[in-house]
């Protein structure tokens, strides 16, 4: 059953139609309507292609949390063999917010790591829809570890509304495991490559992108705080997240403009979750790409351009 | 608008108002209710004298505290973007920019300065809460870059005394942005082997506590300073439980390990001192010299690894 997003509500009427003909002509063969059928899906198509070309923000904050999107673990089933999941931080616990481990990607050993929400009630509640709590962060400084180690590139995928808020990962100091994290993600002499596949929110998604090459998918979002927590300080309510997305342009296009991401990822026509198998390959290939126009550059060299990349955002171009 | 206030002239209210004398003359304790003479409590740099409860020092008293008979230089940092969102929410950014210089005299929340502490030469960077509290935006990141620039290039400790609600909402990304742009700095520091010295007061949350404020080789807090990365209203409405008492107050940072020391403000002076000059391989500040001093390296000698470890 596929789920809709409240603006695609005409398109949910004309599917269900279509849907609702074919039962039809299928408990009645003798009703001829292939070509009435034909009409509506291309009318259906055209509506679809329509309605993404011009996302508005908020829509794409929709898209971005789209229960059918795919998921850390989806991209790990496709694109990774031979992957083994790593538990464990070593000091406290595990964290099932942040998957990770290591596999072979399209020939190559990597370490893999990133946020998974869930997708149904259960595994939610088991990846704590993908809010990381100190443990998870410390679990990724150790792949961090091991992957410069074994010097393997590493690729983090980004989807979390945010580091979780709560009693326990304030004691066992859950800022300082994101700011261990980032500073590690950002010293790692390794390839690393981040790419954001739903939503990409405050320090809890930092900890885990501060990556040589940064990818967005098209409909994704990256945010200094969720839409909501924004709308909360700034307006007091948390209605206001429309505007509060859009004001603080989330999308991967804004992020583009000022320089903070390195490339953007065209999701297939209806958004990822319509095209799940296309776009997981898509983002294999993107990731292949960026990892091999980083051979053979060595550790320190790898290390320097990153700090370079990150402390000329938002700096003024001298001419 | 009440009524009264359309009919009767404006002149005739004014007579009716409050006085406004009182508050410049007298502090009432936030955590006590003491009176406390304004300048009793400025010149004990707001500490209560009655419960000592730390209140929120503004920057120009904080540098002063810290350096010798307040010498010391502020640098100018790097011009930023100027508002690339074009940002407004109940307000322009802008507007409200100038309205926080103008409360504040200062150019954004992080001021950076370099003189003597104790005599040794320092690099302090003061973030103050009280510059749209204290939020990390462009250009307080690039303060704080600029403070570790300053550190490496004259050799010396950088201390930073943080106070600050967390990233600047109203720079959107780049304000996040500025939470790996001020770890590069640290990274050289460390690469560099000078001390950062992090100096927590209240308030300090959100991405500042989640990037440089919890990178230092030495975390001091001050008493009763609210420290935490969610604050606690957020905490709150996401667990739907009340709060325990002391939670993410300073105290409670040093019992979970995540502070070395709470240290009363009128301490923090002399406490910063004997530890920029241990770290430093300086003397005493009464000359004594208790250690052998550091073995000088040769560049080449540098490179070898040793030969047993």
């Amino acid at each position: 059953m596929h789920t809709y997003l409240e603006f695609e509500k005409p398109l949910a009427e004309l599917e269900g139609k279509i849907q609702e003909l074919k039962g039809l002509a299928h408990q009645d063969p003798s009703v001829s309507i292939s070509d009435e059928v034909e009409k509506l899906e291309a009318k259906a198509a055209q509506l679809l292609s329509n309605t993404y070309k011009n996302l508005e923000t908020w829509q794409k904050v929709q898209v971005a949390r789209h229960p059918n999107r795919p998921h850390m673990i989806d991209y790990i089933d496709q694109l990774v063999e031979d992957f083994t999941p790593l538990c464990g931080d070593r000091q406290f616990g595990e964290d099932p917010a942040i998957l990770g481990g290591m596999g072979r990607f399209r020939g190559r050993s990597v370490v893999i790591m990133g946020h998974e929400k869930g997708h149904d009630m259960e595994s939610r509640m088991h990846h704590n829809f993908g809010m990381a709590r100190p443990e998870g962060y410390r679990k990724a400084v150790r792949l961090m570890d091991m992957a410069e180690r074994f010097n393997l590139p590493l690729v983090m995928l980004v989807d979390t509304a945010g580091a979780y808020p709560g009693i326990g990962g304030e004691e066992r100091g859950q800022a300082e495991a994101i700011a261990r994290s980032t500073d590690r993600c950002l010293s790692v002499k390794t390839p690393s490559v981040c790419v954001v596949i739903g939503e990409g929110g405050s320090g809890g998604a930092v900890a885990i992108a501060t990556a040589s090459r940064i990818i967005m998918l098209e409909h994704s979002i990256y945010t200094v705080a969720s839409p909501e927590a924004s709308a909360s300080i700034l307006w007091r309510s948390s209605d206001k997240a429309k505007d509060a997305a859009t004001a603080m342009k989330v999308t991967a296009q804004g992020l583009l403009d000022l320089g903070v991401i390195d490339r953007i990822l065209p999701e297939p026509i209806g958004g990822a979750h319509r095209e799940r198998v296309q776009m997981i390959r898509e983002v294999g290939d993107a990731i292949e790409e960026e990892i091999r126009g980083m051979e053979g550059l060595n550790g320190d060299a790898l290390v320097k351009a990153r700090r370079e990349k990150f402390l000329a955002m938002g700096r003024i171009v001298e001419e | 608008m009440n009524w009264i206030n359309n009919v009767v002239r404006p002149k005739i209210t004014n007579v009716f108002k409050k006085r406004d004398t009182p508050d410049n003359l007298w502090h009432k304790c936030s955590n006590c209710g003491e009176m406390i003479f304004h300048r009793d409590f400025a010149a004990n740099l707001k500490v209560c004298s009655n419960c000592n409860h730390h209140a929120r020092l503004e920057t120009d008293a904080r540098l002063g505290q810290l350096f010798d008979n307040n010498q010391y230089t502020v640098f100018d940092v790097r011009e930023v973007q100027h508002d690339p969102l074009k940002f407004r929410d109940q307000r322009k950014y802008p507007d409200r920019l100038k309205d926080n210089r103008a409360k504040t005299g200062k150019p954004d929340a992080v001021t950076v300065a370099h003189g003597p502490l104790d005599g040794t030469e320092v690099v302090v960077a003061v973030q103050d809460f009280a510059f749209m509290g204290g939020s990390l935006g462009m250009a307080a990141g690039e303060a704080v870059v600029r403070g570790a620039e300053e550190a490496l290039a004259r050799r010396c400790p950088y201390i930073l005394v943080a106070a600050s609600g967390g990233a600047r909402m109203q720079e959107g990304i780049l304000s996040l942005m500025q939470m790996p742009r001020a770890t590069v700095a640290v990274q050289l520091l460390r690469e560099a082997g000078l001390p950062f010295l992090v100096v927590l007061t209240d308030p300090t949350t959100g991405g500042v506590m989640a990037s440089y404020a919890m990178l230092g080789d030495i975390h001091i807090a001050e008493p009763g300073a609210l420290i935490g990365f969610s604050g606690p209203r957020v905490i709150e409405q996401t667990i739907r439980e009340k709060l325990p008492e002391g939670f993410q107050r300073a105290e409670f940072l040093l019992e979970h390990g995540m502070v070395d020391m709470v240290v009363h403000r009128h301490q923090l002076k002399e406490k910063l001192s004997k530890l920029v000059r241990v770290l430093m391989h300086r003397p005493g500040t009464d000359g004594s010299m208790t250690h052998i001093p550091m073995p000088v390296v040769s560049d080449e000698d540098a490179g070898t690894p040793p030969a047993v470890i």
